[in-house]
């Protein structure tokens, strides 16, 4: 970029504009983003941004493998709230392959699916925190997001990327210790929350460093194709929970915060406000899936034994549990042809899954909708005319994750 | 809730005659083709008529169909109507030869980047786009690589020489 010497605003005191290059790995960007400024002293004049850093062709990788095996895909596209992306890809499948699960599971997901809400909205509002100059908050939220990793680590083995789930429900049924562990989260946590706002929403230093940063108006923002919290700040108030419910999410009571402003501080508030919803959610959510009893607390996954693997005593003992075994994770059932759209709200927005099958093993093509790719051009525009500390909290406030974006 | 996807239907064929055509539902989501010259005019006018308003864009990409000779690339746009809460998709073909479409990034400021990344994976020309260059990719790449002629590297295959993951 050789646009030394371009026009300065008016006023200003500096001969010529400086230009800074921030990331592609800086302590400043949470992920691999790298901007090129032009600054008029600390005044971002215009940026220039190169993304693509960890693209990795999940689309194309995609298209050869079964459905199984796209999963671990989708972990590492927001690998802050994983499991929303595991649920969102077998939530797609399921649409495809008309596969219907029964309410206990359509529970369990939402349990953990808003449990990921929140890790993601704790790691981007305490971030916001350490970008502002306060570090405790941070330290202090890693201590629920471990308890609801533990959780995440009972239901299927792993933590951060967790390929949760099976086509039809989850791999196995809900432990005790899960359950313990879940009441455990309930019980502690509003306390930390409350306690994180305690520090930070009526925090002179944090409203001064956020209020009037990245504002962006709702026209704007829609225009920018911004979803989740991010278009919910500008105060528009669209949710894929209410606007097209998945996974039963009619059945729970939930108020959809919106801000007013778009500004750095109102994306902090509605994530603030989500996740005591996402709390009320998974109170809810809980209350039904003790409803069950006998028989039907047993339920875990729909009965498509096409597509859910067979229990794993069986394959060792019974020649037939062994054949299909195979045949899925080898994925030997062709899907019906067919063009699926389904979309989940994601920790960060609306993440959708476009997939074409031509009938094949694998889909013909499958494209994700990142929300973050979306809205993350609308960042020269957030910034410019801010000074350039104001618009690393900006970054971080938009909660951008590389992996995501860039897919 | 009084937008139903008959109306839509209805509404598009009223003013476009022929032109919009292979109307179906998938998974209850209206679906659409129309002439690649068309686009700018259609996706214009769903976004300004008051009884169909579909003002946000969700999704733009690309697909590639080598068998369909002279349509062998499309774009599939997905539009919703915020307010009805209803949601359209709608697709342009064009020849691999010929890869010109015209750009919705005036209409809509997010089909910038999604419209960029199209062309980096399957070179479709966005005519009026005001910076349309590699996104994702390395700008020295001189192929489309998302196009089904490249296919992926053989999983078979015994010729490499690979220690540290165990191939060869």
């Amino acid at each position: 970029m050789n646009n030394h010497n371009i026009a300065l605003p008016e006023g200003s005191i500096e001969r010529q504009t400086t230009t800074l290059n921030v990331g592609p790995t800086h302590p400043a960007t949470h992920g691999v983003f790298q901007n090129i400024m032009e600054l008029d002293g600390e005044r971002i004049v215009s940026t220039e941004q190169t993304v693509g850093y960890i693209h990795r062709a999940f689309e194309k990788l995609a298209e050869r493998r079964p459905l199984y095996q796209v999963t671990p895909l989708t972990d590492r596209l927001n690998y802050c709230s994983s499991p929303i992306n595991n649920m969102g890809w077998h939530l797609t499948c399921e649409k495809l392959l008309g596969v219907a699960t029964p309410k206990r599971v359509d529970y369990l997901r939402i349990i953990i699916m808003e449990l990921a809400r929140i890790s993601d909205h704790l790691i981007c509002n305490s971030i916001v925190g350490v970008d502002t100059g306060a570090y405790t908050g941070f330290l202090y939220v890693m201590q629920s997001r471990e308890l609801i990793y533990e959780i995440y680590e009972e239901v299927c083995g792993s933590r951060l990327t967790t390929n949760i789930g099976r086509i039809g429900g989850f791999e196995r049924n809900f432990t005790n210790t899960a359950f313990t562990k879940l009441e455990k989260f309930l019980k502690e946590y509003p306390k930390v929350l409350a306690e994180f706002e305690g520090l930070f929403t009526r925090n002179r230093i944090f409203m001064e460093r956020t209020i009037g940063g990245g504002a962006i108006s709702a026209e704007r923002a829609l225009n920018y194709g911004f979803t989740g919290p991010n278009l919910r700040a500008a105060g528009v108030d669209y949710d894929v929970r209410i606007h097209s419910p998945y996974s039963s999410y009619e059945d729970f009571k939930f108020d959809v915060p919106v801000g007013k402003t778009g500004d750095n501080y109102d994306r902090y508030l509605v994530r603030n406000q989500e996740m005591w919803q996402s709390l009320s959610i998974i109170e809810q959510a809980y209350q039904k899936v003790q409803q069950f009893k006998g028989a039907d607390a047993e339920v875990y996954h729909a009965d498509v034994p096409e597509y859910y693997l067979p229990k794993k005593e069986d394959v060792y003992t019974k020649m037939e549990a062994l054949i299909w075994h195979f045949k899925i994770i080898m994925g030997e059932i062709d899907m019906p042809k067919g063009e699926v759209y389904q979309s989940v709200e994601g920790g960060n927005g609306e993440l959708g899954f476009y997939l074409i099958s031509d009938g094949g093993r694998t889909p013909f093509r499958l494209h994700f909708r990142r929300p973050c790719f979306i809205y993350y051009q609308a960042y020269p525009e957030l910034i410019t005319g801010g000074m350039l500390s104001d618009a690393i909290v900006t970054m971080s406030s938009l909660n951008l994750i590389a992996g995501e974006l860039d897919a | 809730m009084g937008l139903t996807n008959q109306y839509i239907q209805e509404k598009l064929v009223e003013k476009f005659a022929d032109q919009v055509c292979n109307f179906e539902d998938t998974y209850g989501m209206l679906c659409f083709e129309a002439p690649k010259e068309q686009n700018l005019k259609i996706l214009q006018y769903l976004f300004d008529e008051p009884t169909l308003n579909f003002q946000f864009l969700t999704d733009l990409c690309g697909v590639n169909f080598p068998d369909d000779k002279g349509r062998e690339l499309a774009v599939v746009y997905h539009l919703h109507n915020l307010k009805e809460n209803i949601r359209i998709r709608f697709k342009v073909f064009t020849s691999i030869d010929q890869t010109d479409v015209f750009t919705a990034s005036k209409l809509y400021s997010s089909a910038n980047w999604m419209e960029r990344e199209t062309y980096d994976f399957y070179g479709i020309n966005f005519v009026g786009h005001a910076n349309l260059k590699r996104i994702l990719n390395v700008d020295e790449m001189d192929y489309f690589p998302l196009r089904k002629e490249y296919p992926l590297e053989d999983q078979t295959r015994i010729d490499k020489d690979d220690e540290m993951f165990g191939r060869g």
